[in-house]
């Protein structure tokens, strides 16, 4: 242990010696007028331990914001606090304030099925509904809006092809969405969260378990959908952060430490740490 | 290591012991095996000329005179559709509240622990039970009654099996219901029983065959009927008592007739286990 230390210490000090110390923290404001979810001083705990510190950013609209960090950094737990799925399970809970267009979502009295219609999730697992391709982009339809049949199938449809997986699955509309393959499953649902027209859509890791070609197909889709909502996409692929997103936030153990435009965060990294992972250094 | 012969000595010991259990293993098989045929030779043997139409049409007659079973018939499915139908709909609720609503605390583990005991309550014990709170109260033996009991030794197997194949749907799944802000009893409605119907079906058709062929519970409870009713407030004929009756009794005739019968519940448990196997595989694919 003792021989590791004195490793590391060099290290620490030909940093600091060059020029002026990196900062621990940096963050690029988002401008106001943009911002459609603003965390504040956001604390999150499973139980005992905790699992966020004091992490405030802001997430613009029309834009795709990636969040990166090594696992356990706290990245997941970030997004679930986004639409507040994290309180299907007893003795977790966040602190401080997540504004949704100003207002605070972490209020008790937030309805919590409109929080929902509002923010959409989709996971690293894909989860299509064990009915068919048509009534599962209509699931989350039926439950906020009383359409007529024909409307509906407008609305099924319109939604598919904004998911760019309407010609793959136009003739197939009754069979079961099980039967897709699992890049069609993932765009299925990320288009069964679009249908209910949300205004922030949450991904986490939503490419982690298709190929290439699958991950490029909804990559594209990712893009072409911040045209119409706010994108918050959690990843593991430094690569894909720099494809899709316009910002991407560095994380570790718990806490924000870079934050800024994808361009600035990959080519010119502030922090020490972010310089690391972003260079392949550790992470 | 090898010059002390430790590894060969020690291999060579291993290889005997492992044929050994092989062996005791395929033994036990082969016995287990040679059993099920001997019942089922002997089933075919002297059930199999009983299996004609009038098994069907006609009812259990007097000693001496020829009849069917009709009445026995019925009343088994009578009784045994009855008692599913209770039993599914306390056993999938319970089931459903313990693996989604439950959230594991004293009174989940209880309720559990209950139902582990209830699965391999003697029958005999659960016709007493019956008897006590159904029977006596209303002065007489019913099919109702008989029903009741059944439902009771088939309500646990259902709410097992529930349980379980709810545990065995991914979280994610409940997530992105509830992602989509769907309320959570639609969630479990229209997403969770779905996705586990074929492990729902599957236990309560092993419930079924277990119960049909349950003697001792109704002889407590639904007694048996020399004649056709479908009155669930009166006794009822049903296959197994009728079975018991007829194969004690010195009537070659009725002797015939129980080996009818007995072939029949036979074929009915044969036909549902291989129902329940080729949902479990077609449930496999994907």
């Amino acid at each position: 242990m003792s021989h590791l230390a004195t490793i590391t210490i060099p290290k620490a000090r030909v940093a600091s010696s060059d020029m002026s110390a990196p900062p621990e923290q940096f963050v690029d404001p988002v401008p106001q007028e943009q911002l459609k979810v603003d965390v504040r001083n956001l604390n999150f705990f499973y139980g005992a331990a905790q699992a966020l510190s004091g992490v405030s950013m802001g997430i613009p609209n029309n834009a795709v914001t990636a969040i990166v960090g090594p696992s356990g950094c706290g990245k997941s737990t970030l997004l679930r606090v986004l639409n507040r799925i994290y309180g299907l399970y007893p003795g977790q809970r966040a602190e401080g304030e997540v504004l949704l267009d100003g207002q605070n979502i972490l209020d008790r009295k937030v309805h919590l099925p409109w929080l929902r219609s509002r923010v959409g999730m989709v996971f690293q697992q894909s989860t299509p509904f064990p009915m068919s391709i048509f009534e599962n982009v209509a699931f989350g339809v039926r439950l906020y809006e009383k359409l007529r049949k024909a409307e509906l199938s407008v609305r099924v449809e319109e939604t598919l092809r904004r998911a760019a997986l309407w010609d793959e699955v136009k003739d197939k509309l009754d069979r079961p969405a099980l039967s897709l393959s699992g890049g069609q499953q993932q765009r299925l649902c990320v288009a069964r969260s679009m249908a209910v027209r949300p205004e922030v859509l949450l991904l986490d890791e939503p490419a982690s378990s298709l190929d290439p070609i699958s991950t490029a197909k909804l990559e594209d889709t990712i893009v072409r959908l911040k045209r119409e909502v706010a994108i918050v996409i959690v990843t593991h692929n430094l690569q894909q952060a720099a494809r899709v997103s316009d910002r991407t936030a560095f994380m570790f153990l718990g806490r924000l430490i870079e934050y800024g435009t994808t361009e600035r965060m990959f080519n010119n990294p502030r922090t020490t740490r972010a310089t690391d992972y972003v260079t392949g250094r550790f992470g | 290591m090898t010059q002390d012969g430790t590894i060969f000595g020690r291999s060579g010991r291993r290889r005997l012991s492992n044929g050994a259990f092989v062996t005791v293993c395929a033994l036990a098989t082969g016995i287990a095996l040679v059993v099920l045929a001997a019942i089922l030779i002997s089933l075919l043997r002297n059930g199999m000329g009983g299996l004609g139409l009038a098994l069907f049409t006609q009812d259990t007659p007097p000693p001496g005179a020829s009849g069917g079973l009709r009445n026995a018939i019925l009343g088994s499915i009578l009784l045994c559709g009855a008692a599913m139908i209770l039993a599914i709909l306390v056993g999938m609720l319970a089931g459903t509240w313990l693996a989604e609503y439950s959230r594991d605390g004293w009174y989940a583990r209880a309720v559990r622990f209950i139902n582990d005991v209830l699965l391999s309550a003697p029958s005999i014990l659960i016709g007493l039970f019956v008897y006590v709170i159904a029977v006596r109260p209303l002065h007489g033996f019913s099919a109702f009654a008989g029903a009741l009991a059944l439902a009771l030794i088939a309500a646990p197997i259902v709410t097992r099996a529930t349980e379980d194949v709810l545990r065995l749907q991914p979280r994610a799944l409940r997530e992105a219901g509830v992602g989509l802000g769907t309320p959570y009893w639609v969630i479990v409605r229209r997403i969770l029983w779905r996705a586990a119907a074929g492990g729902i079906v599957t236990g309560a058709l092993l419930a079924f065959a277990r119960i049909s062929g349950e003697t001792a519970p109704l002889l407590f409870t639904a007694l048996n009927n020399q004649f056709f009713s479908v009155n669930l407030l009166r006794p009822i004929a049903n296959l197994p008592v009728t079975i018991f009756n007829f194969a004690l009794s010195p009537y070659p005739d009725w002797q015939h007739l129980a080996w009818a019968g007995a072939l029949l519940i036979a074929l009915t448990v044969l036909a549902i286990n291989l129902v329940v196997r080729i949902l479990t595989t077609r449930a496999k694919r994907p």
